[in-house]
């Protein structure tokens, strides 16, 4: 038994303690989740507490009272002892009258709207990848900021994430900046991020926590937390459409796009002569900036030529999928289906994508 | 002792497979939701041992996403619906009887219907891998997922197969409460009742009245996957939390179904092992009452991420923390009952004194997740799956074994070996710990649970490897369990009647015991009757043995006054064996399976015609056969 006690608690000191756990609960970087780990601590302490002290009156009821050889002698016989039994029965509940309180205090704390200056980002959830779209960065062009699997935000900034779902339902679980919430079909739930300052820089892992079917286990999200000036850099940037290209592969490669990937996915893109246009449809991941991002594929795959090569190839091959029952009047996408394209095809289309930063 | 005439006892006294077909004896039904489940018990744990081995390593290769969806799904399914239900039914139904000093349950023919009704549904949930795939949606089988794709007809055989052994609990717990309120022996009052008996009442309360709302809810499932409708559906301004209700509201109480029997059989045991009353008898049953009720007002506790609102999530919260104030009433009073004892070690007291210390784990857990800003962190995360082990496997299965150990002699006339039973402790507890208590951390440190993969680099590596290794060794306790059972049954010591120097009245008898149970009718003075049969207390308050009455010590105080009172063994009148309920329930099933294949068309319909009138026949053959064929 003490062994156990010791395994656990050098395990949850080791975890707190340890760089190497991004994506830990126990790790908070936000203000939200340092306010769920003060509760957690206080919670744990006083369990461990009762835990030892249950524990030890167990071992020494066993250890005293244990019949040894030879004694036949019989115990006296005591049916139980009111008092005491109703003072095991308060000092629970005072206990847990205590803990009370901070629970109460903090979770409406969390719930509360967020107020002052909040970025909002609205955050849909697909089977199996995270679309995020900034409704209060808009282009010039009246497009909003759109992208895909890859949060970026502000530290030492209250973010607000208004989340539904396209399918079936989904949780948005970045332990270190918040606890879950779900994302439900047809509802609105909230998630207040304000990250600490000394977080930014930080490029913070989490994943999807409702099973989900097929890809649940591959629906990942990073999440990088910005220094202020940082973060304005990269709204600007993506606020800038992309170039269609005039010279070398990515022309090919656009032709494809154009005429099989924009089947599913819209980039926002400046046709050489300047005027700029949406194309395609929105159905998978906005890739107007698809090379700015560290990862493709929800957090699966590095973002590199060869990944996506590969990708584009068989899909469902680095990450389970099933387009197969793909079924768009119904609205149920299941998933990037093989296309059946070419090399060459496939070359031309890697040198576009990776060329749209 | 009578045992010279219990050979010559009437009614199904025969062997062979037909007899146990047609029985309707709650010894033989007991033992067969015993032997069934723990069938299932090793295919659910092998499928257990399929998720831990994928999951040993990053990346794992051993299960692809599709098949890992089915096999943990089904891990879910089989061990609450066709392992821990059905071996609490088990003892249940072997021992409720013989502790009230009853003859048999209310309606016997019910009780075979239910056993085989459970058993068939349990086989068919299992057919459904040969039919496209098991249910795959988890054994929460959320909304809209589960009526997203009507493509497989996994999620039908979900709707379908819990709706079945949904309705085979409810006639379980029928006869349960009609027994216990209508066939206790002539003083046994309620406040005399054993803890056992008690908590099978509760159990059945809540069954009954939990299992009528999943009911509603997967109905509304396989309606939405077959008939157009959308109970479910956000689009169509159903909604998809709905599911989430139903099926907690059932959810919830169902834990409790599956733990407080096992509470029960830790009851009966401590006193036992300790040579002492059970420290507040009057505290621990209504603290199970307490947890009954407490149990239809938590469920929301387990949608704390769902978006129900801050008051709600209070309530909710605050509701509970108070199970803790019930539930550690229990922990106190089981330790006040061995403290001041003389305890005996056996193996039935390791698994009972293993039970507190492991469901004291899962009780505290289980408190943090009352802390709702916390329970966001834990919801669905390893830490989850880690506290419901301890509450489910820590305590429920350890409490099981506990009275697998304890009542074994009493079905077959034979102990289980103490020192292999003293291995199979050990290495369960141990491997148990180093299955389970790593979770905690997984969880805590962001491992989503229902997840097939996961990356290196993340912390993960080491507390997964740890989890497999114990999950191993849990295996191999089940082994060692295995062989006691075969070792013991073949040579096993031959028990007695008595050989714990119980306290309750299934000690009176011989065992196993004469179909009938008792030759004569006990008449019950006190809690704990038979122990005060055998025992009386000193001016100090120590138990003294009383002197052995003429005949041997068993004997027992009977209702020869009563009308009732037959004296001989050959007089009693036991319900004659029948094949209906068995026919019944296979009409049922086959019904059963007419709905999952109803989009199917042809097949679907001829199966529902098939069941149809195979129930039919069933039902009416029942009703119309008298209940005590005229003996010979």
């Amino acid at each position: 038994m003490r062994r156990i006690v010791s395994i656990v608690a050098l395990g949850l000191v080791l975890a707190s303690c340890s760089s190497n756990l991004p994506q830990s609960s126990l790790n908070p970087k936000s203000v939200e989740a340092q306010k769920i780990d003060g509760l957690w601590i206080l919670v744990f302490s006083i369990a461990t507490v009762i835990f030892f002290a249950v524990q030890i009156a167990l071992i020494v009821s066993i250890v005293r009272w244990r019949r040894r050889p030879g004694d036949d002698s019989e115990p006296k016989q005591t049916h139980g002892n009111t008092r005491l039994e109703i003072v095991w029965t308060i000092i629970p509940a005072v206990i847990l009258a205590v803990i009370a309180v901070p629970t109460l205090r903090t979770l409406f704390e969390l719930r509360a709207p967020a107020t002052g200056d909040v970025l909002r980002v609205k955050v849909t959830g697909h089977q199996w990848w995270w679309e995020f779209e900034y409704p209060d960065i808009v282009g010039p062009d009246g497009r909003p900021l759109i992208t895909a699997n890859e949060l970026h935000i502000p530290a030492g900034r209250t973010t607000e994430l208004e989340m539904t779902s396209a399918d079936v339902i989904h949780s948005f679980w970045v332990p270190p900046l918040a606890g879950k919430r779900d994302l439900v079909p047809g509802l609105t739930t909230y998630i207040k991020i304000t990250p600490l300052e000394s977080a930014a820089g930080e490029v913070i892992p989490g994943q999807c926590a409702e099973y989900c079917w097929l890809g649940h286990a591959d629906m990942r999200v990073k999440v990088h937390v910005d220094a202020p000036d940082d973060f304005e850099t990269w709204a600007a940037g993506q606020l800038e459409p992309a170039p269609v290209p005039t010279t070398g592969a990515a022309v090919g490669g656009f032709e494809t796009f154009s005429g099989v990937c924009a089947t599913c996915h819209q980039a926002n893109v400046r046709q050489p002569d300047g005027t700029v246009e949406t194309i395609g449809t929105a159905i998978g991941p906005d890739l107007t900036h698809f090379a700015s991002r560290d990862t493709f594929g929800a957090g699966i795959l590095e973002n590199t030529a060869e990944h996506l090569a590969a990708w584009i190839d068989d899909p469902s091959a680095l990450k389970p999928m099933a387009p197969e029952l793909n079924d768009l009047d119904r609205g149920r996408v299941l998933g990037m289906p093989d296309y059946g394209l070419d090399p060459d095809q496939i070359a031309e289309l890697v040198e576009l994508l990776e060329s749209w930063k | 002792m009578a045992v010279a005439t219990r050979e010559q006892a009437p009614a199904a006294a025969d062997r062979g497979l037909w007899s146990w077909i047609t029985t309707v004896d709650h010894k033989r039904i007991g033992i067969m939701y015993a032997v069934a489940a723990f069938i299932f018990f090793l295919i659910g744990g092998f499928e257990a041992l399929l998720i831990r081995t994928q999951l040993a390593q990053p990346n794992g290769t051993v299960l692809s996403a599709e098949a890992y969806n089915q096999i943990f799904t089904m891990h879910g399914l089989t061990m609450v619906f066709a392992v821990i239900m059905p071996i609490a039914a088990a003892f249940q139904n072997y021992f409720v009887p013989l502790q009230i000093g009853a003859r048999d349950v209310a309606f016997p023919r019910i009780n075979a219907f239910a056993f085989w009704l459970f058993f068939f549904s349990a086989l068919f949930l299992y057919t459904s891998f040969l039919f496209g795939g098991a249910p795959d949606g988890a054994w929460v089988g959320y909304a809209p997922l589960s009526t997203q794709l009507t493509e497989y007809v996994r999620m039908d055989y979900y709707s379908v197969g819990a709706q079945l052994l949904g309705v085979a609990s409810l006639a379980g717990s029928i006869n349960f409460i009609a027994t216990i309120f209508t066939m206790r022996a002539p003083g046994m009052s309620l406040m005399r009742m054993p803890v056992f008996v008690w908590m099978t009442v509760v159990t059945s309360f809540l069954l009954i009245l939990s299992l009528p709302v999943i009911g509603v809810g997967l109905w509304q499932m396989l309606f939405d996957r077959n008939f157009g409708t959308l109970f479910y559906a956000a689009q169509a301004q159903g909604d998809p939390l709905l599911w989430q209700h139903l099926f907690w509201i059932f959810g919830h109480p169902e834990v409790y179904v599956l733990i407080l029997p096992a509470m029960g059989i830790v009851s009966e045991i401590l006193p036992v092992m300790s040579r002492k009353p059970l420290f507040g008898y009057a505290f621990v049953v209504f603290s199970g009452i307490a947890i009954g009720f407490l149990g239809f007002g938590v469920w929301a506790h387990h949608m704390f991420t769902a978006g129900l609102g801050p008051v709600a999530e209070a309530g909710f919260g605050l509701a509970t923390m108070l199970i803790a104030i019930p539930t550690g009433v229990k922990i106190f009073n089981w330790i006040g009952t061995t403290w001041g004892g003389r305890l005996k070690l056996t193996t039935p007291m390791l698994f009972s004194l293993g039970f507190i210390s492991m469901f004291v784990i899962g009780g505290l857990s289980g408190v943090t997740h009352s802390i709702v800003p916390a329970d966001t962190q834990q919801h669905d995360s390893y830490y989850i799956v880690a506290h419901f082990h301890y509450v489910l496997f820590g305590g429920a299965v350890l409490g099981y074994m506990a009275g697998a150990y304890y009542w074994f002699p009493k079905w077959t006339g034979k102990m289980l070996s103490e020192t292999i039973g003293k291995w199979h402790f050990w290495i369960t507890l141990i491997g148990f710990n180093l299955t389970f208590a790593p979770q905690h951390i997984l969880g805590l440190d962001g491992m989503p649970r229902r997840t097939y993969r996961y990356d290196a680099g993340l912390g993960w590596d080491g507390w997964n490897m740890m989890s497999t290794i114990g999950s191993y060794l849990i295996a191999v306790g089940v082994l060692v369990f295995i062989w006691n059972i075969i070792r013991s049954w073949r040579n096993g010591e031959p028990a007695g009647n008595d050989p714990w120097d119980g306290r309750t009245l299934e000690w009176t008898t011989s065992s196993p015991p004469p179909v009938h149970n008792f030759d004569e009718v006990p008449v019950v003075h006190h809690v704990d009757d038979f122990w005060y049969r055998k025992y009386g207390v000193d001016e100090e308050g120590r138990a003294v043995k009383m002197p052995e009455v003429s005949g041997g010590a068993l004997t027992v105080d009977t209702d020869s006054g009563g009308e009732d009172a037959d004296g001989d063994a050959h007089d009693i009148h036991m319900p004659s064996p029948s094949y209906f309920p068995i026919i019944a329930s296979l009409g049922v099933v086959t019904i059963g399976a007419g709905l999952v294949f109803i989009s199917s068309g042809a097949i679907g319909f001829a199966l529902l015609a098939l069941g149809a009138i195979v129930s039919l026949w069933g039902f009416m053959g029942w009703a119309g056969e008298p209940i005590t064929k005229e003996a010979h």
